[in-house]
């Protein structure tokens, strides 16, 4: 199922002045994803999740500085490369769908402008074969009636057709690498599941690496392969889905399982767990673990470099704690 | 949007009758018009005769529905000073004035489209303030001020454009000038505030994830969003415009409406001044009107509902 | 309910006024303020000190001398630093007592239309329903009507002075303050003090006077400040034309219009004016947006 790697990131910074000094949103943050698979980034609001996916695209806002020890596309270095080149990769080799559908679209012009421009753009396409391939994702992505859609407005969509229309548009270049940043959050439940069902599916035919951020556990257990998670700013934990799932070895997975509810996962009657506590300031200078003030296990050694651990099957995080002294508990 | 737009004929009808009342009425500013129209020096019963002759002896509502009926029949009355009808004046003049506004309108936006898509771009940095700089300082000019300058630097001293008169491409070039850059910093504050909200949307980041060129996200993608209030504002300006043009017309004694105005008010030619005060207002009624209509049908969530 | 005025009359965006202290402590800190307010208050001195500042008579014509140049041209001195018009009157003396026309133009103006406009505005604003239909018909027929034309038209008829100039223009130019003033008082008008006087039976006047009236007067000021600046321009076209100030007042626009046929040889007959008009106006544009930026710093201009 998994190919050669596409996106490989490692010690990813994000840094933005601020008034009282620099927010760090995103700290050292390092994954793979590969053809055919999907690496969820799964943590809570505000764990630098989006930003990762934004500073990917260098869609930063201006005041931001992005930095990183290695950040390849496909080989190609990105942190190098000119803004040109990086504008001729997104929306052709890389795209990315967003979290609100009902503001992303503009409402000036028609679902069909908007999802031909950059095709034609990329690829110097004519206007009737943009066109019949918009037709024919838009069919992909399941829109009755696709032809006559392409000449309606944003504002005549429902929020899970714009969705979609989104998707189309994202695949219309046909990328390599696919970022979704919470695109079912801001939809009804019933929904979510198509498009999370969708995004399977078209994953899995056209064999694209696809990003998929979120804070659902029960999104990540539906699609992912592979999880990052998420807290101030840091990857804590990183692994195969299943070995997560199965075995967390940070405390902060831990008590994020416990927390919610998780399809086939969480026993029925059983108590939902908390975290106490709330996450920490991102400005300034920060060291040592930034789960160390909530975390049950909290020890002196916390607040230096905490060392990386790894298992066999491929789980990786940051924690004092040996393997065997979590499996005390 | 068919109801709306009947309501607004309404109201623009209505006002339009005021206005017609209003501009009948400045003859009587002052005070006896058959006294003026008789002339220096003219005896009680030659004041009498010229009083009878153009019916000023009537109750003003009679004499106003009387004028208003003529009006609506084509009659626009006669001119005192140039001794012909007013309506052939007027029409032959219209033109000229139109055509000065729509260019004076086309420097204003030629000017502040740029520097207000810039001034948002580079939002409070040094060319920012430079544009909204230039805004203020342009404002500061008075215009016949300002034409007298251009006259000065492109008629006399280079001798690239005709001083004064009408007639050529070339006699409306400064007059356009100096009446449309007064317009300009208050549309390229509007566009800068437009473009700066539009800037930060949501689609704007979409554009751009699609990798499509700078020049395209801002000027397809940004600008179609924030124009809309901008096309409201330039109806509205040209019909101030068409009001100023009194100023530069004179100025340049280019053959307009304007200038027409000036001569029937310096020689009290009351028909003449009644129709252009008028018109003027009538026109200045369309036009927002006009832009209430662009409103809503440059916006697709009202246009297509 | 409330009428609809038509989208020719843009309306700003309007915040809740933030509370006193802040704001006037922030008048001195806005550096636009501080440039024009300056500027404003040197030129407002000047011109009330007039009679001791001015070195000679206005009207004062000497036909000797007369276009003498100002001292930086070769042909100049010290003795008419500002050289003198084509009568001989010197034109640093003039230009000082027609900042004193310009400034009461402005004055009186923003005056007699504010006091108009706002009483129209805070009418239809507090009581809404037919009032508000009624004032907002006036101000778009006002609206309707080119100024100019109109001014000039009224001069002509009456009589050009100084005193028809600010009559004429003060009943004209009260439309920007009846629609800012009425949505400011629409904004204050639903916020609760005002129900709670209500409700407390103080009476209409009263509730006008004490409550909405102070929370609406940084508005006021602001348009106040900018309306009286094309007042000032309004005259000087005016008087440009000849149908404004008559002669001899030193009006600048007066001035421009004595000095348009000698502009080839003396250009600096029209510049000095010219530019005096400038800076006076640049001065209290920069000093009402100042305003605007402390009162209401979050709002649109």
């Amino acid at each position: 199922m998994a190919g050669e790697t596409v996106l490989e990131v490692q010690g990813l910074h994000v840094d933005i002045p601020v008034a009282s000094g620099v927010l760090h949103p995103v700290r050292d943050v390092s994954f793979q994803v590969r053809r055919g698979e999907t690496l969820c980034l799964v943590g809570e609001s505000g764990c630098g999740k989006s930003m990762t996916s934004l500073a990917l695209m260098d869609l930063l806002p201006r005041a931001a500085v992005r930095r990183a020890t290695t950040l390849r596309f496909l080989g190609e270095d990105l942190a190098q490369a000119s803004r040109s080149r990086i504008n001729a990769l997104r929306g052709d080799r890389m795209a990315m769908i967003f979290q609100e559908p009902m503001t992303a679209l503009n409402p000036a012009y028609t679902i069909g402008e908007q999802l031909i421009e950059h095709y034609r753009h990329h690829r110097g396409a004519s206007p009737a074969d943009a066109r019949s391939r918009a037709v024919a994702l838009l069919e992909k992505v399941g829109i009755a009636s696709a032809a006559k859609r392409l000449g309606q407005y944003p504002h005549q969509l429902s929020g899970g057709l714009r969705q979609r229309v989104m998707i189309a548009m994202a695949l219309m270049c046909g990328p390599e690498l696919l970022i979704a940043d919470e695109p079912s959050t801001a939809l009804d439940v019933t929904i979510q599941a198509q498009i999370l069902r969708l995004l399977a599916d078209l994953q899995q035919e056209l064999g694209i690496a696809m990003v998929l951020i979120t804070h659902d556990l029960g999104v990540v257990a539906r699609i992912a392969d592979r999880v990052a998670v998420m807290y101030a700013g840091e990857v804590v934990e990183e692994g195969p889905a299943t070995e997560i799932f199965a075995t967390p070895q940070h405390p902060y997975t831990v008590g994020l399982l416990s927390c919610i509810p998780v399809p086939g996962h969480t026993p029925p009657g059983g108590k939902l767990g908390t975290i106490p506590g709330v996450v920490p300031s991102l400005v300034g200078d920060l060291q040592g673990c930034s789960f160390r003030d909530r975390c049950a296990h909290a020890q002196p050694g916390c607040s230096r470099t905490i060392p990386l651990r790894e298992s066999q099957a491929g789980q990786q995080w940051r924690c004092v704690l040996s393997p065997e002294a979590e499996a005390a508990w | 949007m068919l109801f709306y737009i009947v309501k607004r004929l309404g109201l623009a009808l209505l006002v339009a009758l005021t206005v017609s009342f209003l501009a009948y009425m400045l003859v009587f500013l002052s005070g006896d018009p058959a006294l003026a129209l008789a002339g220096e020096g003219a005896r009680q019963a030659d004041i009498e005769m010229v009083r009878k002759a153009y019916g000023l002896d009537r109750p003003i509502p009679v004499q106003y529905a009387d004028w208003l009926g003529k009006l609506l029949s084509g009659n626009l009355g006669m001119s005192v000073y140039f001794k012909t009808e007013v309506a052939p004046l007027v029409a032959d003049k219209l033109g000229t004035t139109l055509w000065l506004g729509l260019a004076a309108l086309g420097v204003a936006l030629v000017i502040s489209v740029p520097l207000g898509v810039l001034a948002a771009i580079y939002k409070n940095s040094w060319i920012d303030r430079l544009c909204l700089g230039v805004a203020v300082l342009g404002q500061a000019l008075p215009n016949f001020f300002f034409a007298l300058l251009l006259m000065m630097l492109f008629s006399i001293t280079w001798r690239l454009l005709p001083v004064s008169g009408s007639g050529t491409w070339q006699h409306f070039v400064m007059p356009a000038l100096a009446l449309g850059y007064y317009a300009a910093p208050a549309f390229m504050r509007l566009i800068r505030a437009g473009m700066i909200e539009v800037l930060s949307a949501d689609y704007i980041r979409t554009a751009r994830a699609k990798g499509l060129p700078p020049a395209t996200v801002v000027f397809k993608h940004a600008l179609r969003n924030a124009i809309v209030p901008v096309v409201a504002l330039a109806a509205v300006q040209l019909g101030f415009l068409l009001g100023g043009s009194v100023v530069i017309e004179t100025i340049f004694a280019l053959d307009g409406l304007g200038y027409l105005a000036y001569q029937s008010i310096t020689y009290k030619d009351y028909p003449v001044m009644q129709i252009i005060v008028l018109l003027l207002s009538v026109i200045y009624v369309l036009l927002t009107l006009a832009a209430d209509i662009a409103n809503a049908w440059l916006d697709p969530r009202i246009r297509v509902a | 309910m409330s009428a609809q005025l038509p989208a020719a009359v843009v309306l700003p965006e309007l915040e809740a006024v933030p509370a006193a202290p802040a704001a006037w402590r922030q008048l001195l800190r806005n550096k636009a303020l501080a440039v024009g307010g300056g500027m404003l208050l040197l030129l407002i001195v000047l011109a009330i000190l007039a009679p001791v500042v001015a070195p000679y008579d206005p009207y004062v014509q000497d036909l000797a001398n007369r276009t003498v140049p100002p001292v930086w041209y070769e042909q100049g001195a010290w003795l008419h630093p500002l050289g003198t018009d084509q009568l001989g009157r010197d034109y640093l003396s003039r230009l000082i007592y027609g900042a004193r026309i310009s400034l009461l133009i402005g004055l009186s103006v923003a005056l007699i239309s504010g006091l108009i406009g706002t009483t129209m505005g805070m009418l239809a604003g507090y009581f809404g329903g037919r009032t508000d239909m009624a004032v907002s018909f006036l101000v778009t027929t006002r609206l309707s009507m080119p100024v100019i034309l109109v001014a000039l038209a009224t001069v002509a008829l009456v009589g050009g002075s100084l005193w028809v100039v600010i009559l004429v223009l003060g009943l004209l130019k009260w439309d920007r303050f009846a629609v800012v003033m009425r949505s400011a008082t629409q904004q204050v008008r639903a916020l609760e003090y005002v129900a709670a006087a209500q409700a407390a039976g103080a009476s209409t006047a009263r509730i006008v006077l004490t409550e909405v009236l102070p929370n609406v007067l940084p508005h006021l000021i602001v348009i106040a400040t900018l309306e009286a600046a094309s007042a000032i321009l309004l005259e000087a076209s005016l008087s440009f034309l000849g149908l404004g100030v008559q002669p001899p007042l030193p009006s600048w626009g007066l001035m421009i219009s004595e000095a348009k046929a000698y502009m080839f040889f003396s250009f600096w007959l029209i510049a000095i004016p010219g530019t005096a008009l400038a800076l006076l106006i640049f001065a209290i544009n920069l000093a009402g947006d100042g305003l605007h930026q402390v009162f209401m710093p979050h709002e649109r201009s």
